[in-house]
C-alpha cells in the first residue's frame, strides 16, 4: 500500500476512528488513532485510565480554549474594546487551585488501584524467564502448575525473510510480507514465538544479559524493562487465544528497532500438549547431546 | 526619570575592532547577542539531524542511513538542541533583559559571562567533532543510559567532556544571573516587583546551579566506568545500572523544567502588553514559578515508571508529578485572564505567546496522561512521549524564544520588522508545527516505539504527514533570519516604548538601547511596570 489512495485511507479513518473506543485489534491498524483495550484484564483498565485521563484533558481544553477563543473574539481594540484595571481575584484563583487538585485525585484514585492490581504477582500458575540480547529474545519455561519445566527454552528473533526486506538498500518491499492471517507482518514477526496459555496467570520474570532493553506487547497492556543484573517481575493473564505482537522499546543499540516479540496463546489443552512435546523433544536433544559426549575416543586420535 | 539618566550616558562606546568588541566583551547586550547567534547556528544544526531522522522515517524500509548512523542523529539531535538551542537561547534573553529590567547598568560579574558564553563554541567543537571520529558519534541516546552508550568509541569521551563545559558554563551563567538580581536591582525595585521574566531567570538560575553538578557526577562516572575500571553501572562489578538513571534524572526532570520556566516569564511580559491590561494574579505567578521548581526535585523516577521500582515508589511518583499541573494551571488561567476584558491586539510577538499558550497546554495534558502510572506503562518510550517533550519543547520553549525576540527586537536594533511577514512566519511554523508532532500522538498510541529507524508498515502513514511537517519546519530559520535581516537593513525606526502597551523599565530607554544603560539608576515608578500595582 502506498500513501496514494488517500480517500480509501480517509473512510478507513473514519471506521477506525468510529471504532476507537471499543474494538480490540490484535495488532496495529494503519490509521490507528488511539490504544486498543487490548486482551487482558489489565490493559481493559489501562485503557479505561488512559481515556478517562484523556477526557479530563478533553473537559479543561474545551474550557479553558473556548475561554480563550471568547477573549479573542469579544475583547479585540479593533472593536473598541477597552482595557480593564484590575489584576487580581484571590477567590477565583483559590478555586482554579482547588478543582484541579480534586479533578487529580478523581484520577489518582483509580489508578492507584489497578496498580497495586498489576504489581501482584503472587498467585500465578507458571513462570517465563525472558532474557534479553542484542538484538534477541530469549524465553525459558521456568515451571507449570507448581512443577518445573525440563528444559524448555529457546530464542526468538526477527524471521529472515524480514531481516533480508529490512536492509539499507534491499529494494525488497515491506509491503510484500504479510503473515498467515493477512497481517502486514513486517519488522513484527519472529522464527520462534512465545507460546503461552490462555486464560492462565503466567509470570514473567525480565532480565537481560548486555544492555537495557524492554519487552512490550500493547496487547498486555506494559511493558517491563529487561535491565542486565537485575530481574524483575510482571504477570498477565490472556483471555484470548490469538496471536500478539509487540517490540523492544528501549533503545538498545543499532538494530533496536528490529528485535520483535510475538506471543502467540494458545488453549489450555493446546499449550500442554505443546509443552510435553517440547519437553520430550528436549529430553531427546539431552540424551543424544550425553551420548556423544560419551562416546570412547578412539585409539590413538588425541 | 530613567529616559533621562540613560540619554545621558555615554553612549556608543563600543569596542571598535572585531575582536574587541565579541571576544573580549564584557558587555551584557552584546553577550546576549553572542549566545542569541549562536543558539541559531545550533538550531539549524540540529534541525539538519532532525532533517535526516524524518527522511529515514518518511516510509518503511531503511532508504537512506544505517541504524547505527540514525542513532547518531536523534543523539546528537538532541543534546544540540537542549544544550545549544533552548538553554543559550534563555540565558542570551537573561543577558540582554535581566539588567534593563531591573535597572542595572550590566551584569554584577561581566568578565565571567564573557568567559560563560566562550566555553561555549569550543564545548560544540568537542561535541560536533565525534560525527567525524571513527567509531561515530555517541549513539546511545542523549540520556546516555549505561551499559549501552558505553559502547560506543571514543567519541563518548568527547560527549563527556563537552558536557562538562556546557555544565560549567550554565553554571557560571547562573551565578551571575544570580548576583546580578539579588545585588544591583534599581532602588525600588523590590523583589516582589520584579517583572515575572526576572522571577523566572532568578528560580531558573537556582535550579541549574543545583542539579548541574549531578549530570556532571554522572558523566564522570560514566567515563571512569568506561576507561577506569570502575563499576558504578556496571552489574558484573556489582554495580546498578539503574542508579545511573536516577541520578541522571534527578538532573534531569528540574532541566525539563530550566527549559520551560524562561518561558514562562517571557509569555508573562508579551501577554499583558498586547491586552494593554497589568498581568493577573502577579503574586501567584510568582509562587507558582517557585512551587514548579520546588516540585521538579521530587519527581524524576516518572521517567522511569517501567524500570522495576517498587509499588511504593510508582505510587509517590505519580501524585508528585500530578501535582505539578496544579502551579502550571494556575499560571495558564491567569494568562487567560490577563487577556479577558484586556484591549486586545495581535502583532507578532503576541501570535507567538497564544500559540505558545494553546500548544504548550496540550504538551501538558499529555503530560498529565504519561503521570498516570498504569496508563504510562503503555506510552512509555513511545511516539506518544515523543510527541509530548516536542509540543513542550518546540510549541512551547522554542515558540516563546521566537515570540521574545519578536518582541524585544526593536529594543535591541532600533528597528521594526515587517510585521505580516512575521505573521507569515507565525502561520507557516504553527501549521507545519503541528503537522509535524500531532500524528505522533496516533503513532505511539498504535504502538510505534521511539528511537527505530523503520517501523511496521501500519504506521506508514502517519509517518508521512510527520515528515511534510517536519520538511515545512525546516524552512522557518532561513525566513526568521531573512525578516530580522531585512529589519535590520531597512526596517522602519522603532520608538522606545515600540509596543504601546509594554510596560518595564526596558521601555524608558530609547530604542536601540544605548551600548551603556541605567548608569544611574533609574526611578521605579509602580505605574510602569506590567504587572501594575502589586501593593495588595
Amino acid at each position: 500500500m502506498k500513501f496514494g489512495g488517500i480517500w480509501r485511507k480517509a473512510g478507513a479513518w473514519a471506521a477506525a476512528s468510529a471504532l476507537a473506543s471499543g474494538a480490540a485489534w490484535a495488532n496495529p491498524q494503519p490509521w490507528q488513532l488511539n490504544l486498543t483495550s487490548g486482551v487482558t484484564d489489565t490493559s481493559r483498565q489501562v485503557y479505561g485510565l488512559h481515556m478517562l485521563a484523556f477526557w479530563v484533558c478533553v473537559g479543561i481544553g474545551v474550557v479553558v480554549f473556548g475561554a480563550m477563543i471568547v477573549a479573542m473574539v469579544r475583547f479585540r481594540k479593533s472593536k473598541g474594546a477597552v482595557a480593564e484595571t484590575w489584576s487580581h481575584n484571590t477567590k477565583l484563583e483559590l478555586v482554579w487551585t482547588v478543582i484541579p487538585v480534586l479533578i487529580l485525585i478523581s484520577l489518582a484514585w483509580p489508578a492507584t488501584r489497578t496498580m497495586i492490581r498489576m504489581t501482584d504477582t503472587s498467585g500465578a500458575d507458571m513462570t517465563v524467564k525472558i532474557t534479553a540480547y542484542q538484538w534477541k529474545w530469549r524465553y525459558d519455561y521456568v515451571d507449570y502448575q507448581g512443577k518445573p519445566v525440563n528444559r524448555v527454552g529457546f530464542i526468538s528473533k526477527l524471521d529472515s525473510e524480514n531481516d533480508r526486506v529490512r536492509q539499507l538498500g534491499s529494494g525488497l518491499d515491506p509491503w510484500s510480507l504479510k503473515s498467515a492471517d493477512g497481517f502486514d507482518d513486517y519488522l513484527l514477526n519472529v522464527d520462534h514465538p512465545l507460546v503461552l496459555p490462555a486464560g492462565v496467570k503466567v509470570r514473567f520474570v525480565i532480565t537481560a544479559d548486555d544492555v537495557i532493553h524492554a519487552w512490550w506487547v500493547p496487547q498486555l497492556g506494559w511493558k517491563q524493562d529487561a535491565i542486565p543484573g537485575i530481574v524483575n517481575s510482571q504477570w498477565t493473564q490472556i483471555d484470548e487465544p490469538g496471536i500478539y505482537r509487540g517490540q523492544c522499546a528501549e533503545l538498545c543499540g543499532q538494530d533496536h528497532g528490529f528485535m520483535p516479540i510475538v506471543v502467540k496463546a494458545v488453549p489450555k489443552a493446546e499449550f500442554e500438549q505443546w509443552l510435553t512435546a517440547q519437553e520430550a523433544a528436549s529430553a531427546v536433544d539431552q540424551a543424544a547431546h550425553t551420548a556423544q559426549t560419551n562416546v570412547p575416543t578412539p585409539a590413538g586420535r588425541g | 526619570m530613567a529616559t533621562h539618566a540613560a540619554t545621558h550616558d555615554h553612549h556608543d562606546e563600543k569596542p571598535q575592532g572585531f575582536l574587541d568588541r565579541w571576544l573580549f566583551t564584557t558587555n551584557h547586550k552584546d553577550i546576549g547577542t553572542l549566545y542569541l547567534v549562536f543558539s541559531f547556528t545550533m538550531v539549524c544544526i540540529g534541525a539538519a539531524m532532525s532533517g535526516v531522522i524524518r527522511a529515514e522515517l518518511m516510509k518503511p524500509g531503511l532508504q537512506l542511513v544505517q541504524p547505527y548512523f540514525f542513532n547518531e542523529m536523534t543523539t546528537m539531535h538532541a543534546l544540540v538542541m537542549i544544550f545549544g538551542a533552548i538553554m543559550p537561547a534563555f540565558v542570551g534573553l537573561a543577558n540582554w533583559m535581566v539588567p534593563l529590567m531591573i535597572g542595572a547598568p550590566d551584569m554584577a560579574l561581566p568578565r565571567m559571562n564573557n568567559w560563560s558564553f566562550w566555553i561555549l563554541p569550543f564545548a560544540f567543537v568537542l561535541l560536533l567533532s565525534t560525527l567525524f571520529m571513527p567509531g561515530g558519534a555517541p549513539a546511545g541516546g542523549w540520556t546516555m543510559y549505561p551499559p549501552l552508550v558505553l559502547q560506543g568509541g571514543n567519541g563518548i569521551a568527547f560527549m563527556i567532556f563537552a558536557i562538562h563545559l556546557m555544565g560549567i558554563s550554565s553554571i557560571m551563567g547562573a551565578i551571575n544571573i544570580i548576583a546580578t538580581i539579588l545585588n544591583m536591582r534599581a532602588p525600588g525595585m523590590d523583589l516582589l516587583k520584579m517583572p515575572v521574566f526576572v522571577w523566572s531567570w532568578l528560580i531558573t538560575a537556582f535550579l541549574l546551579i543545583a542539579v548541574l553538578p549531578v549530570l556532571a557526577g554522572a558523566v564522570t562516572m560514566l567515563l571512569t566506568d568506561k576507561y577506569f575500571g570502575t563499576s558504578f553501572f556496571n552489574a558484573a562489578g556489582g554495580g546498578d545500572p539503574v542508579m545511573y538513571q536516577h541520578i541522571f534524572w534527578f538532573f534531569g526532570h528540574p532541566e525539563v523544567y530550566i527549559m520551560i520556566l524562561p518561558a514562562f516569564g517571557i509569555i508573562s511580559e508579551i501577554v499583558p502588553t498586547f491586552a494593554r491590561k497589568p498581568l493577573f494574579g502577579y503574586k501567584a505567578m510568582v509562587y507558582a514559578l517557585a512551587c514548579i521548581a520546588f516540585l521538579s526535585f521530587i519527581v524524576w523516577a516518572h521517567h522511569m515508571f517501567t524500570v522495576g521500582m517498587p509499588l511504593g515508589g510508582e505510587l509517590f511518583f505519580m501524585y508528585a508529578t500530578m501535582l505539578i499541573a496544579v502551579p502550571t494551571g494556575v499560571k495558564v488561567f491567569n494568562w487567560l485572564t490577563t487577556m479577558w476584558r484586556g484591549s486586545l491586539t495581535f502583532e507578532t510577538p503576541m501570535l507567538w505567546a497564544i500559540a505558545f499558550v494553546i500548544l504548550f497546554t496540550i504538551g501538558g495534558f499529555s503530560g498529565v496522561m504519561t503521570a498516570v502510572v498504569p496508563a504510562d506503562f503503555q506510552y512509555q518510550d513511545t511516539y506518544f512521549v515523543v510527541a509530548h517533550f516536542h509540543y513542550v519543547l518546540v510549541t512551547g520553549a522554542l515558540f516563546s524564544i521566537i515570540g521574545a525576540i519578536y518582541y524585544w527586537w526593536p529594543k535591541w536594533t532600533g528597528r521594526m520588522y515587517n510585521d505580516k511577514w512575521g505573521k507569515i512566519h507565525f502561520w507557516w511554523s504553527v501549521v507545519f508545527a503541528n503537522v509535524l508532532f500531532f500524528p505522533q500522538h496516533f503513532l505511539g498510541l498504535a504502538g510505534m516505539p521511539r528511537r527505530i529507524p523503520d517501523y511496521n508498515v501500519a504506521f506508514a502513514d502517519f509517518n508521512f504527514i510527520s515528515s511534510i511537517g517536519a520538511f515545512g519546519m525546516f524552512f522557518t530559520p532561513f525566513m526568521f533570519f531573512f525578516i530580522l535581516w531585512h529589519s535590520k537593513r531597512h526596517g522602519a525606526k522603532a520608538d522606545a516604548r515600540a509596543w504601546d502597551g509594554a510596560r518595564g523599565l526596558e521601555w524608558t530607554v530609547p530604542s536601540p538601547a544605548p551600548y551603556h544603560t541605567f548608569s544611574t539608576p533609574p526611578l521605579v515608578d509602580d505605574s510602569l511596570l506590567a504587572h501594575g500595582d502589586v501593593s495588595h
